[in-house]
């Protein structure tokens, strides 16, 4: 036992007075987040990357994850109660769940959801506490062929397996990439694209590009379709669960990890199918299959424990093959590379403090956010009345703070202001700000990987395929590839059933 | 994003006119055109023979996203000019029914700008003020007593916070100076 031991190091870690101090800022800040609109955590964490520079990273990534989950909380409430979710993963939880509050349930609407945040978080950090040594330790070995694989892949699942068209996922992706090119080639030293410019050599600094397509992109286009009119929220009393209520919900809240946890390690795009995929099992497995759509519990209850545990399982993939599988996870890997760290299969090895000491703090902060949430849910849900004109300016506010302290250049600011509006219009014409994200996350990272691969084999391309691991990669981008042709070729079987 | 773009713009002409209009995507598929040009003259005209290690020199790369760029520009216009749309992305605050509200994106601009310019002669915790407040009059808010407040005291908090507790430098300005 092994990462038991660990583990409870790791406790040591977490639970010193600091250390816990950060915890509770980062689970406040992320339930603060997921409540208010047009603010979710990869934003979040993309504003606060400038206190790196000022913190440990242990504090740092304690201070992230906590906003992670804390994100997923705070989304759920809004869903509830104003039937606008707060974050993408939180969508599900507003068609049981706001049926539920105007029916005058929405105490227990709100119980279920944070209960079941409480027992997906557990149980998908339990499996990240199991089985992340495990990944890592059969990942040892992987060289630079393999971590370009990854990386493919990483590109590949991103453009394809979200949004609605590939075309503009891939469109995203290069112009993430092109991003990256920006400076001085880490291997030899040549300028690229910085048209002599001493300024740009330094290429364009990773928090700039996140703060600018998160959140001034985000803010402009709000600002640009801004609703005058907000919803009403739906005055609710302290969160408590029946004896009814809880025979109704424990099986959800065990189920919905099962499906969260694996869809959160694999890149496809976080917590937004797998919650799709709890509730349709849940209405499948209800015995009150009548009552979903009029507010089921266990509609609530699953998904939400889905989406914790998902987030589970992308902090798998992040820290031990440093594969980011949403936009949260990309720019906490922002905040690695901002650290010199690289996350990856010898991370466990070289950084056991700083990882055992997060793990333990997703545990910790757990409490504290089931703690934070039950009774003062109704406080939270005031925070929707913030006007919006404050709301927004504050995150250019920020925005601002942020990109200034990369490096105290009011240049950086006036490139952050045209990276914003590349943002804007990606949001206006479709193109997914994930992918770009990647790109200038990953893109860097990958250029390097194959270009030593290819080193070693001395220019052949075999050097790219000559391990079992690379080759399975690039199986698995075939098939994501070819899906749509593959998807047309099977028996239409499962769609004709579902129109019955 | 300029107001050109806007699906309200006066309709004129016919023929090529007629048929770009309501087009505005295709302005994408140009950017990324021109992305890729610039990219791949940038590969080709780098001199690569003085530090060359390793079989892919620093152009490769570069030379592969330029042709993915061109790529991709033409089938994202090929993809538009068959009726496809990027949908414009939702949120909690967002109102799709209405048109776009581009003179308050180019107000917000302006004053982001206006900072950026400000912040060296003014320092940071006027300059964010004023970003703050401009900011939230752009986007609506006109209450001329609690808005320079709160922006005042928001920039002045931040200030130190970054400054004196973080570590991480502000310029003071001359506010600071005489404090």
């Amino acid at each position: 036992m092994d990462s038991l031991s660990s583990l409870i190091d790791g406790f040591g870690t977490a639970l010193t007075p600091l250390n816990l101090l950060w915890a509770a800022i980062g689970v406040l800040l992320g339930t603060a987040i997921g409540v208010l609109p047009g603010i979710g955590p990869a934003m979040a964490v993309a504003l606060l990357l400038p206190v790196t520079y000022g913190l440990d990273p242990t504090g740092a990534f304690i201070m992230f994850a906590g906003i992670y989950y804390g994100g997923m909380f705070g989304g759920s409430t809004t869903s509830i109660l104003l039937n606008t979710p707060g974050e993408s993963a939180a969508v599900v939880a507003a068609i049981e769940g706001n049926p539920m509050a105007r029916a005058g349930r929405g105490a227990q609407a709100l119980a279920a959801a944070a209960c079941g945040h409480f027992a997906g978080g557990m149980i998908g950090t339990i499996l990240l506490v199991v089985l992340a040594p495990t990944v890592a330790a059969l990942a040892v070995d992987i060289g630079a062929p393999d971590y370009f694989a990854i990386m493919v892949l990483a590109f590949i699942a991103v453009t394809s397996v979200l949004g609605s068209s590939r075309i503009r996922g891939f469109a995203s992706l290069l112009i993430g990439l092109t991003l990256g090119l920006v400076g001085l080639d880490q291997m030899t030293g040549q300028q690229r694209l910085t048209f002599g410019t001493l300024e740009l050599a330094d290429g364009i600094d990773v928090v700039i590009v996140a703060v600018g397509l998160f959140a001034i992109g985000e803010a402009l286009w709000v600002a640009a379709h801004l609703r005058r009119t907000a919803g009403e929220s739906i005055p609710v009393g302290r969160p408590w669960l029946g004896k009814a209520e809880l025979r109704r919900t424990w099986k959800p809240w065990l189920r919905g990890p099962l499906i969260g946890f694996p869809f959160g390690a694999i890149p496809a795009g976080g917590a937004e199918i797998p919650t799709f995929l709890s509730y349709v099992t849940e209405k499948r497995l209800s015995k009150h299959r009548d009552e979903f759509g009029r507010g089921a519990i266990e509609g609530v209850a699953g998904p939400e424990s889905a989406s914790s545990a998902s987030a589970a399982g992308t902090l798998v993939s992040m820290l031990t093959l440093g594969l980011p599988t949403t936009a949260v996870a990309a720019v906490m890997l922002a905040a690695f590379q901002q650290y010199g760290i690289q996350p990856g299969p010898l991370l466990f090895e070289r950084e056991p403090e700083l990882v055992w000491g997060l793990i333990a703090s997703l545990f910790v902060g757990m409490v504290l956010l089931l703690v934070l949430n039950l009774p003062l849910a109704p406080v939270w849900a005031k925070l929707l009345r913030i006007p919006r004109p404050y709301l927004y300016a504050g995150i250019l506010f920020f925005a601002a703070v942020g990109a200034y302290a990369v490096g105290g250049e009011p240049l950086d600011l006036v490139i952050l202001l045209i990276i914003g509006l590349i943002g804007l219009g990606m949001r206006r014409y479709g193109l997914p700000v994930l992918p770009a994200v990647i790109g200038v996350i990953l893109g860097p990272a990958a250029e390097q990987q194959l270009r030593r691969a290819l080193q070693i084999s001395d220019g052949s391309v075999t050097g790219l395929v000559n391990t079992p691991f690379s080759v399975t990669v690039y199986a698995v981008i075939a098939v994501l590839l070819a899906w749509p042709w593959i998807k047309r070729a099977l028996p239409r079987g499962r769609s004709a059933r579902a129109e019955d | 994003m300029s107001t050109g773009t806007e699906p309200t713009a006066p309709p004129k002409g016919s023929g090529l006119r007629a048929s770009l209009r309501g087009r505005s995507e295709l302005g994408v598929c140009l950017i990324l055109l021109v992305l890729g040009v610039l990219v791949l003259t940038d590969a080709v005209t780098m001199d690569t023979d003085i530090t060359q290690r390793g079989p892919i020199g620093p152009t490769t790369v570069p030379i592969v996203v330029g042709v993915l760029l061109l790529v991709v520009a033409v089938l994202l216009a090929v993809d538009v000019l068959r009726g496809g749309r990027g949908e414009a992305e939702g949120g909690e605050d967002i109102d799709l029914t209405e048109p776009g509200d581009w003179r308050t994106v180019a107000l917000l601009a302006g004053v982001f700008l206006a900072n950026a310019v400000l912040i060296g002669p003014l320092g940071f915790p006027i300059s964010g003020a004023l970003l703050f407040w401009g900011s939230a009059y752009a986007l609506g808010s006109r209450n001329l007593t609690r808005d320079p407040l709160i922006a005042a005291v928001l920039s002045l908090v931040t200030y130190v916070v970054f400054n004196n507790l973080l570590g991480v430098p502000l310029p003071g300005g001359p506010l600071m100076g005489v404090l």
